[in-house]
Protein backbone atom coordinates (compact mmCIF):
# COMPACT_ATOMS: atom_id res chain seq x y z
CA UNK A 1 0.00 0.00 0.00
CA UNK A 2 1.00 3.69 -0.42
CA UNK A 3 3.10 5.61 2.23
CA UNK A 4 2.44 8.88 1.04
CA UNK A 5 0.61 11.04 3.52
CA UNK A 6 -3.41 11.15 3.83
CA UNK A 7 -5.27 13.62 2.25
CA UNK A 8 -7.43 14.62 5.57
CA UNK A 9 -7.52 18.74 5.08
CA UNK A 10 -9.28 17.69 1.40
CA UNK A 11 -11.61 15.18 3.22
CA UNK A 12 -12.82 17.76 5.35
CA UNK A 13 -12.89 20.67 2.76
CA UNK A 14 -14.97 18.32 0.66
CA UNK A 15 -16.37 16.75 2.77
CA UNK A 16 -18.33 20.08 4.63
CA UNK A 17 -18.92 21.77 0.81
CA UNK A 18 -20.31 18.26 0.28
CA UNK A 19 -22.78 18.66 3.63
CA UNK A 20 -23.46 22.12 3.06
CA UNK A 21 -25.15 20.79 -0.55
CA UNK A 22 -27.02 18.56 1.32
CA UNK A 23 -28.87 20.80 3.66
CA UNK A 24 -29.18 23.54 1.21
CA UNK A 25 -31.21 20.95 -0.82
CA UNK A 26 -33.21 19.95 2.50
CA UNK A 27 -33.41 22.94 4.14
CA UNK A 28 -34.89 24.52 1.31
CA UNK A 29 -37.35 21.33 -0.10
CA UNK A 30 -40.40 22.56 -0.46
CA UNK A 31 -39.04 25.59 -2.92
CA UNK A 32 -36.27 23.41 -4.30
CA UNK A 33 -39.22 21.15 -5.54
CA UNK A 34 -41.47 23.59 -6.95
CA UNK A 35 -38.56 24.74 -8.67
CA UNK A 36 -36.88 21.74 -10.08
CA UNK A 37 -40.63 20.55 -11.34
CA UNK A 38 -41.18 23.57 -13.34
CA UNK A 39 -41.23 22.60 -17.09
CA UNK A 40 -40.76 25.97 -18.07
CA UNK A 41 -37.86 27.88 -19.47
CA UNK A 42 -34.43 26.49 -18.25
CA UNK A 43 -36.08 25.18 -15.38
CA UNK A 44 -36.09 21.73 -15.98
CA UNK A 45 -31.77 22.00 -16.64
CA UNK A 46 -31.91 22.13 -12.67
CA UNK A 47 -32.02 18.84 -11.94
CA UNK A 48 -29.50 17.88 -14.61
CA UNK A 49 -27.32 20.72 -12.97
CA UNK A 50 -27.53 19.99 -9.76
CA UNK A 51 -26.53 16.09 -10.37
CA UNK A 52 -23.17 17.67 -12.13
CA UNK A 53 -22.49 19.64 -9.09
CA UNK A 54 -23.35 17.06 -6.71
CA UNK A 55 -21.27 14.56 -8.39
CA UNK A 56 -17.79 17.10 -8.52
CA UNK A 57 -18.47 17.52 -4.62
CA UNK A 58 -19.52 14.28 -2.96
CA UNK A 59 -17.75 12.52 -5.77
CA UNK A 60 -14.57 13.94 -4.23
CA UNK A 61 -15.66 13.71 -1.03
CA UNK A 62 -16.02 10.16 -1.19
CA UNK A 63 -12.76 9.68 -2.94
CA UNK A 64 -10.74 11.12 -0.39
CA UNK A 65 -12.85 9.56 2.10
CA UNK A 66 -11.67 5.60 0.79
CA UNK A 67 -8.16 7.09 0.57
CA UNK A 68 -8.17 8.41 4.31
CA UNK A 69 -8.92 4.84 5.11
CA UNK A 70 -6.14 3.46 3.50
CA UNK A 71 -8.67 2.01 0.68
CA UNK A 72 -6.58 2.72 -2.69
CA UNK A 73 -6.24 1.13 -5.85
CA UNK A 74 -3.08 -1.32 -6.77
CA UNK A 75 -0.37 0.30 -8.53
CA UNK A 76 -0.59 0.41 -12.67
CA UNK A 77 1.04 -2.79 -13.58
CA UNK A 78 0.58 -5.12 -11.12
CA UNK A 79 -2.79 -5.84 -12.39
CA UNK A 80 -3.26 -9.04 -14.87
CA UNK A 81 -5.71 -7.93 -17.28
CA UNK A 82 -3.67 -10.01 -20.88
CA UNK A 83 -5.42 -11.50 -23.41
CA UNK A 84 -4.92 -14.77 -25.41
CA UNK A 85 -5.78 -15.28 -28.56
CA UNK A 86 -7.54 -19.06 -28.85
CA UNK B 1 -46.96 16.64 -11.85
CA UNK B 2 -47.49 18.66 -8.74
CA UNK B 3 -45.03 19.32 -6.01
CA UNK B 4 -48.02 17.62 -4.31
CA UNK B 5 -47.12 14.22 -5.84
CA UNK B 6 -44.10 13.95 -4.17
CA UNK B 7 -43.60 11.93 -1.28
CA UNK B 8 -42.89 13.17 2.44
CA UNK B 9 -39.39 11.89 3.29
CA UNK B 10 -38.92 9.57 6.71
CA UNK B 11 -36.09 8.67 8.19
CA UNK B 12 -36.30 5.12 7.89
CA UNK B 13 -36.89 5.89 3.61
CA UNK B 14 -33.57 7.84 3.81
CA UNK B 15 -32.02 5.31 5.63
CA UNK B 16 -33.08 2.68 3.06
CA UNK B 17 -32.40 4.63 0.22
CA UNK B 18 -28.72 5.30 1.48
CA UNK B 19 -28.18 1.73 2.01
CA UNK B 20 -29.64 0.64 -1.19
CA UNK B 21 -27.76 3.54 -2.91
CA UNK B 22 -24.35 2.15 -1.64
CA UNK B 23 -24.59 -1.23 -2.52
CA UNK B 24 -26.20 -0.56 -6.33
CA UNK B 25 -22.95 1.92 -6.27
CA UNK B 26 -20.94 -1.13 -5.17
CA UNK B 27 -22.07 -3.09 -8.18
CA UNK B 28 -22.42 -0.29 -10.78
CA UNK B 29 -18.45 0.65 -10.04
CA UNK B 30 -17.42 -3.07 -10.02
CA UNK B 31 -19.42 -4.38 -12.99
CA UNK B 32 -20.42 -1.52 -15.25
CA UNK B 33 -24.05 -1.78 -14.10
CA UNK B 34 -26.81 -3.14 -11.78
CA UNK B 35 -28.91 -1.41 -8.71
CA UNK B 36 -31.59 0.02 -10.96
CA UNK B 37 -33.41 -2.80 -10.88
CA UNK B 38 -33.74 -2.98 -7.38
CA UNK B 39 -33.98 0.91 -7.10
CA UNK B 40 -36.75 1.46 -8.90
CA UNK B 41 -39.17 -1.03 -7.51
CA UNK B 42 -38.04 0.04 -3.80
CA UNK B 43 -38.45 3.89 -4.16
CA UNK B 44 -41.86 2.40 -5.41
CA UNK B 45 -42.55 0.52 -2.11
CA UNK B 46 -42.00 3.87 -0.32
CA UNK B 47 -45.18 5.24 -2.20
CA UNK B 48 -43.62 7.16 -4.93
CA UNK B 49 -44.91 6.94 -8.14
CA UNK B 50 -43.29 4.50 -10.80
CA UNK B 51 -42.77 7.25 -13.24
CA UNK B 52 -40.92 9.33 -10.73
CA UNK B 53 -39.00 6.54 -9.36
CA UNK B 54 -37.45 5.44 -12.63
CA UNK B 55 -36.93 9.43 -13.71
CA UNK B 56 -35.05 9.65 -10.34
CA UNK B 57 -33.60 6.52 -11.03
CA UNK B 58 -31.65 8.03 -14.02
CA UNK B 59 -30.96 11.02 -12.49
CA UNK B 60 -28.95 9.36 -10.05
CA UNK B 61 -27.57 6.71 -12.11
CA UNK B 62 -25.32 9.58 -15.06
CA UNK B 63 -23.27 11.28 -12.17
CA UNK B 64 -22.88 7.96 -10.59
CA UNK B 65 -21.58 6.74 -13.97
CA UNK B 66 -19.67 10.28 -14.43
CA UNK B 67 -17.99 9.54 -11.16
CA UNK B 68 -17.26 6.04 -11.29
CA UNK B 69 -16.14 6.21 -15.12
CA UNK B 70 -13.67 9.08 -14.50
CA UNK B 71 -12.11 6.96 -11.34
CA UNK B 72 -11.56 3.75 -13.48
CA UNK B 73 -10.67 5.62 -17.05
CA UNK B 74 -7.48 6.49 -14.34
CA UNK B 75 -6.86 3.13 -13.59
CA UNK B 76 -6.59 2.56 -17.78
CA UNK B 77 -9.56 0.43 -17.85
CA UNK B 78 -12.07 3.16 -20.10
CA UNK B 79 -12.16 2.74 -23.85
CA UNK B 80 -13.74 6.22 -24.08
CA UNK B 81 -14.06 5.79 -28.05
CA UNK B 82 -16.01 2.49 -27.85
CA UNK B 83 -18.22 3.83 -25.45
CA UNK B 84 -19.06 6.66 -27.16
CA UNK B 85 -19.71 4.36 -30.28
CA UNK B 86 -21.62 2.69 -28.66
CA UNK B 87 -23.97 5.18 -26.90
CA UNK B 88 -24.41 6.90 -30.36
CA UNK B 89 -27.00 4.40 -31.31
CA UNK B 90 -28.04 2.99 -27.38
CA UNK B 91 -30.06 6.41 -27.34
CA UNK B 92 -31.87 6.01 -30.29
CA UNK B 93 -32.38 2.43 -29.00
CA UNK B 94 -33.34 3.47 -25.58
CA UNK B 95 -36.18 6.29 -27.26
CA UNK B 96 -37.47 2.96 -29.40
CA UNK B 97 -37.76 0.65 -26.44
CA UNK B 98 -39.80 3.54 -24.75
CA UNK B 99 -41.55 3.64 -27.82
CA UNK B 100 -42.45 -0.09 -27.42
CA UNK B 101 -43.28 -0.21 -23.76
CA UNK B 102 -45.76 2.75 -24.07
CA UNK B 103 -47.81 0.38 -27.40
CA UNK B 104 -47.83 -2.06 -25.26
CA UNK B 105 -49.00 -0.41 -21.72
CA UNK B 106 -51.57 1.21 -24.44
CA UNK B 107 -52.50 -2.11 -26.13
CA UNK B 108 -52.48 -4.40 -22.29
CA UNK B 109 -52.60 -1.83 -19.74
CA UNK B 110 -49.82 -1.98 -17.03
CA UNK B 111 -50.22 -5.44 -16.23
CA UNK B 112 -48.98 -6.22 -19.96
CA UNK B 113 -46.33 -3.62 -19.74
CA UNK B 114 -45.01 -5.62 -16.46
CA UNK B 115 -45.10 -9.01 -18.24
CA UNK B 116 -43.16 -7.79 -20.94
CA UNK B 117 -40.59 -6.46 -18.63
CA UNK B 118 -40.47 -9.41 -16.90
CA UNK B 119 -40.74 -11.45 -19.84
CA UNK B 120 -37.48 -9.40 -21.32
CA UNK B 121 -35.76 -9.35 -17.63
CA UNK B 122 -35.86 -13.67 -17.52
CA UNK B 123 -35.26 -14.52 -21.38
CA UNK B 124 -32.33 -12.07 -21.54
CA UNK B 125 -31.06 -12.38 -17.95
CA UNK B 126 -31.22 -16.25 -18.24
CA UNK B 127 -29.38 -16.79 -21.74
CA UNK B 128 -26.80 -14.38 -21.25
CA UNK B 129 -26.38 -14.91 -17.34
CA UNK B 130 -26.01 -18.35 -18.02
CA UNK B 131 -23.06 -17.89 -21.16
CA UNK B 132 -21.27 -15.40 -18.37
CA UNK B 133 -21.48 -17.74 -15.69
CA UNK B 134 -20.11 -20.78 -17.97
CA UNK B 135 -17.15 -18.40 -19.28
CA UNK B 136 -16.66 -17.30 -15.78
CA UNK B 137 -16.17 -21.25 -14.87
CA UNK B 138 -14.15 -21.57 -17.74
CA UNK B 139 -11.57 -18.49 -16.82
CA UNK B 140 -11.84 -19.55 -12.88
CA UNK B 141 -10.14 -22.62 -13.79
CA UNK B 142 -7.52 -21.23 -16.45
CA UNK B 143 -6.83 -18.91 -14.21
CA UNK B 144 -5.41 -20.82 -11.00
CA UNK B 145 -4.27 -23.46 -14.03
CA UNK B 146 -2.11 -20.78 -16.15
CA UNK B 147 -2.50 -17.32 -14.97
CA UNK B 148 -4.53 -14.34 -15.19
CA UNK B 149 -5.15 -14.88 -18.68
CA UNK B 150 -8.64 -13.95 -20.63
CA UNK B 151 -9.30 -15.56 -23.70
CA UNK B 152 -11.35 -13.66 -26.78
CA UNK B 153 -14.44 -15.62 -27.67
CA UNK B 154 -14.43 -17.43 -31.34
CA UNK B 155 -17.01 -15.16 -32.23
CA UNK B 156 -15.12 -11.95 -31.26
CA UNK B 157 -11.87 -13.18 -33.77
CA UNK B 158 -14.57 -13.77 -36.27
CA UNK B 159 -15.82 -10.00 -35.79
CA UNK B 160 -12.47 -8.78 -35.47
CA UNK B 161 -11.41 -10.41 -38.48
CA UNK B 162 -13.91 -9.29 -41.01
CA UNK B 163 -12.73 -6.10 -43.01
CA UNK B 164 -15.71 -3.46 -43.70
CA UNK B 165 -13.97 -0.38 -45.86
CA UNK B 166 -14.27 3.04 -44.20
CA UNK B 167 -15.75 0.95 -41.25
CA UNK B 168 -12.64 -0.38 -39.42
CA UNK B 169 -12.37 1.52 -35.99
CA UNK B 170 -9.28 0.50 -33.44
CA UNK B 171 -10.04 1.24 -29.84
CA UNK B 172 -6.85 1.50 -28.29
CA UNK B 173 -7.73 0.52 -24.93
CA UNK B 174 -9.86 -1.96 -25.75
CA UNK B 175 -7.13 -3.60 -27.97
CA UNK B 176 -9.36 -4.14 -30.61
CA UNK B 177 -9.68 -3.10 -33.76
CA UNK B 178 -13.40 -3.83 -35.50
CA UNK B 179 -15.96 -2.59 -38.38
CA UNK B 180 -18.46 0.15 -36.38
CA UNK B 181 -21.61 -1.70 -37.92
CA UNK B 182 -20.73 -4.32 -35.38
CA UNK B 183 -20.52 -1.87 -32.46
CA UNK B 184 -23.93 0.31 -33.11
CA UNK B 185 -26.37 -2.86 -33.33
CA UNK B 186 -24.63 -3.41 -29.86
CA UNK B 187 -25.08 -0.09 -28.80
CA UNK B 188 -28.52 0.02 -30.02
CA UNK B 189 -29.54 -3.39 -27.96
CA UNK B 190 -27.86 -1.78 -24.90
CA UNK B 191 -30.34 1.43 -24.57
CA UNK B 192 -33.39 -1.01 -26.25
CA UNK B 193 -32.31 -3.07 -23.12
CA UNK B 194 -31.78 0.13 -20.45
CA UNK B 195 -35.50 1.43 -21.39
CA UNK B 196 -36.93 -2.67 -20.99
CA UNK B 197 -35.09 -3.80 -17.89
CA UNK B 198 -33.41 -0.70 -17.00
CA UNK B 199 -29.87 -2.34 -16.70
CA UNK B 200 -28.88 -1.82 -20.60
CA UNK B 201 -25.22 -3.04 -18.92
CA UNK B 202 -26.20 -6.89 -18.88
CA UNK B 203 -26.57 -6.54 -22.24
CA UNK B 204 -23.36 -4.39 -23.40
CA UNK B 205 -20.90 -5.49 -21.21
CA UNK B 206 -21.01 -9.08 -22.21
CA UNK B 207 -21.56 -7.84 -25.95
CA UNK B 208 -18.44 -6.00 -25.51
CA UNK B 209 -16.52 -8.92 -24.14
CA UNK B 210 -17.95 -12.27 -26.23
CA UNK B 211 -18.92 -9.88 -29.44
CA UNK B 212 -16.37 -7.44 -30.11
CA UNK B 213 -13.40 -9.29 -27.70
CA UNK B 214 -12.77 -6.48 -24.93
CA UNK B 215 -11.49 -7.82 -21.67
CA UNK B 216 -14.02 -8.11 -18.81
CA UNK B 217 -12.20 -5.03 -17.28
CA UNK B 218 -12.74 -2.46 -20.24
CA UNK B 219 -16.23 -4.19 -21.01
CA UNK B 220 -17.19 -3.23 -16.99
CA UNK B 221 -15.69 0.28 -17.03
CA UNK B 222 -16.49 1.32 -20.59
CA UNK B 223 -20.12 0.37 -19.88
CA UNK B 224 -19.92 3.03 -17.33
CA UNK B 225 -19.30 5.72 -20.06
CA UNK B 226 -22.63 4.38 -21.95
CA UNK B 227 -24.46 4.25 -18.66
CA UNK B 228 -24.22 8.21 -18.64
CA UNK B 229 -24.50 9.52 -21.89
CA UNK B 230 -28.19 7.25 -21.51
CA UNK B 231 -28.87 8.16 -18.05
CA UNK B 232 -28.08 12.25 -18.64
CA UNK B 233 -30.72 11.22 -22.02
CA UNK B 234 -33.36 9.87 -20.16
CA UNK B 235 -32.89 12.42 -17.11
CA UNK B 236 -33.21 15.44 -19.59
CA UNK B 237 -36.48 13.88 -21.01
CA UNK B 238 -37.94 13.40 -17.87
CA UNK B 239 -36.88 17.00 -16.70
CA UNK B 240 -38.91 18.36 -19.28
CA UNK B 241 -41.70 16.70 -18.35
CA UNK B 242 -41.32 18.03 -14.63
CA UNK B 243 -40.94 14.27 -13.01
CA UNK B 244 -37.66 14.10 -11.14
CA UNK B 245 -37.84 14.34 -7.47
CA UNK B 246 -34.38 15.57 -7.07
CA UNK B 247 -34.30 14.67 -3.27
CA UNK B 248 -34.74 11.00 -3.97
CA UNK B 249 -32.05 10.58 -6.71
CA UNK B 250 -29.39 13.24 -4.54
CA UNK B 251 -29.74 10.57 -1.03
CA UNK B 252 -29.40 7.54 -3.69
CA UNK B 253 -26.51 9.78 -4.96
CA UNK B 254 -25.31 10.12 -1.63
CA UNK B 255 -24.74 6.51 -0.65
CA UNK B 256 -23.89 5.39 -4.43
CA UNK B 257 -20.98 7.79 -4.62
CA UNK B 258 -19.05 6.01 -1.39
CA UNK B 259 -20.18 2.74 -3.47
CA UNK B 260 -18.89 3.05 -6.79
CA UNK B 261 -15.64 4.34 -5.84
CA UNK B 262 -15.29 0.93 -3.86
CA UNK B 263 -15.82 -1.37 -6.94
CA UNK B 264 -14.04 0.91 -8.86
CA UNK B 265 -10.70 0.24 -6.74
CA UNK B 266 -11.87 -3.01 -6.10
CA UNK B 267 -11.36 -4.13 -9.79
CA UNK B 268 -7.44 -3.44 -9.26
CA UNK B 269 -7.24 -6.03 -7.04
CA UNK B 270 -9.48 -9.02 -8.18
CA UNK B 271 -8.72 -11.80 -10.93
CA UNK B 272 -10.30 -10.61 -14.08
CA UNK B 273 -12.50 -13.64 -14.03
CA UNK B 274 -14.02 -12.33 -10.91
CA UNK B 275 -16.55 -9.95 -12.93
CA UNK B 276 -17.83 -12.33 -14.84
CA UNK B 277 -18.91 -14.34 -11.48
CA UNK B 278 -20.89 -11.34 -10.15
CA UNK B 279 -22.15 -10.36 -12.74
CA UNK B 280 -23.52 -14.00 -13.26
CA UNK B 281 -24.76 -14.30 -9.88
CA UNK B 282 -26.74 -11.30 -10.02
CA UNK B 283 -28.37 -11.75 -13.39
CA UNK B 284 -29.23 -14.91 -12.77
CA UNK B 285 -30.95 -14.55 -9.28
CA UNK B 286 -32.53 -11.38 -10.99
CA UNK B 287 -33.98 -13.65 -13.97
CA UNK B 288 -35.36 -16.11 -10.97
CA UNK B 289 -36.73 -12.97 -9.57
CA UNK B 290 -38.78 -11.91 -12.13
CA UNK B 291 -39.78 -15.25 -13.35
CA UNK B 292 -41.60 -15.35 -10.00
CA UNK B 293 -43.92 -12.29 -10.83
CA UNK B 294 -44.91 -13.42 -14.51
CA UNK B 295 -48.15 -15.46 -12.90
CA UNK B 296 -48.93 -12.34 -11.37
CA UNK B 297 -49.24 -10.82 -14.87
CA UNK B 298 -50.78 -13.31 -16.50
CA UNK B 299 -53.73 -13.33 -13.64
CA UNK B 300 -54.03 -10.19 -14.18
CA UNK B 301 -54.24 -10.41 -17.38
CA UNK B 302 -56.98 -13.14 -16.92
CA UNK B 303 -54.78 -15.85 -18.91
CA UNK B 304 -54.93 -17.67 -15.66
CA UNK B 305 -56.06 -17.66 -12.61
CA UNK B 306 -54.29 -17.11 -8.94
CA UNK B 307 -55.26 -15.95 -5.46
CA UNK B 308 -54.64 -12.30 -4.04
CA UNK B 309 -52.71 -13.75 -1.22
CA UNK B 310 -50.43 -15.84 -3.62
CA UNK B 311 -49.99 -12.88 -5.91
CA UNK B 312 -48.95 -10.88 -3.14
CA UNK B 313 -46.71 -13.72 -1.77
CA UNK B 314 -44.92 -14.07 -5.09
CA UNK B 315 -44.14 -10.03 -5.55
CA UNK B 316 -42.61 -10.03 -2.20
CA UNK B 317 -40.74 -13.28 -2.80
CA UNK B 318 -39.72 -11.46 -6.25
CA UNK B 319 -38.29 -8.48 -4.26
CA UNK B 320 -36.92 -9.99 -1.22
CA UNK B 321 -34.87 -11.99 -4.44
CA UNK B 322 -33.88 -9.10 -5.76
CA UNK B 323 -31.90 -7.54 -2.74
CA UNK B 324 -30.69 -11.02 -2.63
CA UNK B 325 -29.15 -9.85 -5.68
CA UNK B 326 -27.35 -6.84 -4.84
CA UNK B 327 -26.38 -7.86 -1.76
CA UNK B 328 -24.66 -11.31 -3.22
CA UNK B 329 -23.29 -9.16 -5.81
CA UNK B 330 -21.96 -6.61 -3.21
CA UNK B 331 -20.68 -9.56 -0.95
CA UNK B 332 -18.93 -11.91 -3.30
CA UNK B 333 -16.97 -7.88 -4.62
CA UNK B 334 -15.81 -7.07 -0.75
CA UNK B 335 -14.68 -10.90 -0.33
CA UNK B 336 -12.75 -10.94 -3.53
CA UNK B 337 -11.18 -7.27 -2.53
CA UNK B 338 -10.28 -8.60 0.93
CA UNK B 339 -8.54 -11.75 -0.58
CA UNK B 340 -6.88 -9.23 -3.46
CA UNK B 341 -5.83 -7.11 -0.52
CA UNK B 342 -4.30 -9.31 1.02
CA UNK B 343 -2.07 -10.65 -1.60
CA UNK B 344 -1.47 -7.88 -2.80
Amino acid sequence: MTASPKPWLLLLVSGAASALCYVLLFANEKEVMAAFTRTDGWYPALPVLTAFLFSLVHGACTGYFWEVLGVVPRPAGETTDVKLEE
Amino acid sequence: MSGESFIVLAPQSVAFLLIVGFIGGLVSGFIGSGGAFVLTPAMMSLGVPGVVAVASNLCHKFPKALVGAYKRHKYGQVDLKLGLWMALTATPGMWWGAGIQQDIRRLYGEAGSNLYVSLAFVIVLAIVGSFVLRDALRSYRRTYRNSALEQTSRLAQWVQSVEIPGTMVRFRVANIRVSVLFVLPLGFATGLLASSIAVGGFVGVPGMMYVLGASSLVASATELVIAFVMGLGGTLNFSLAGLVDIRLAMLILLGSLFGVQLGAIGTTFVKPFMIKVVMATVMLIVAVSRALVVPVYLAQLGVMALEQTSMRLLERASFALMVLALASGAFLIVAAMARGYRHA
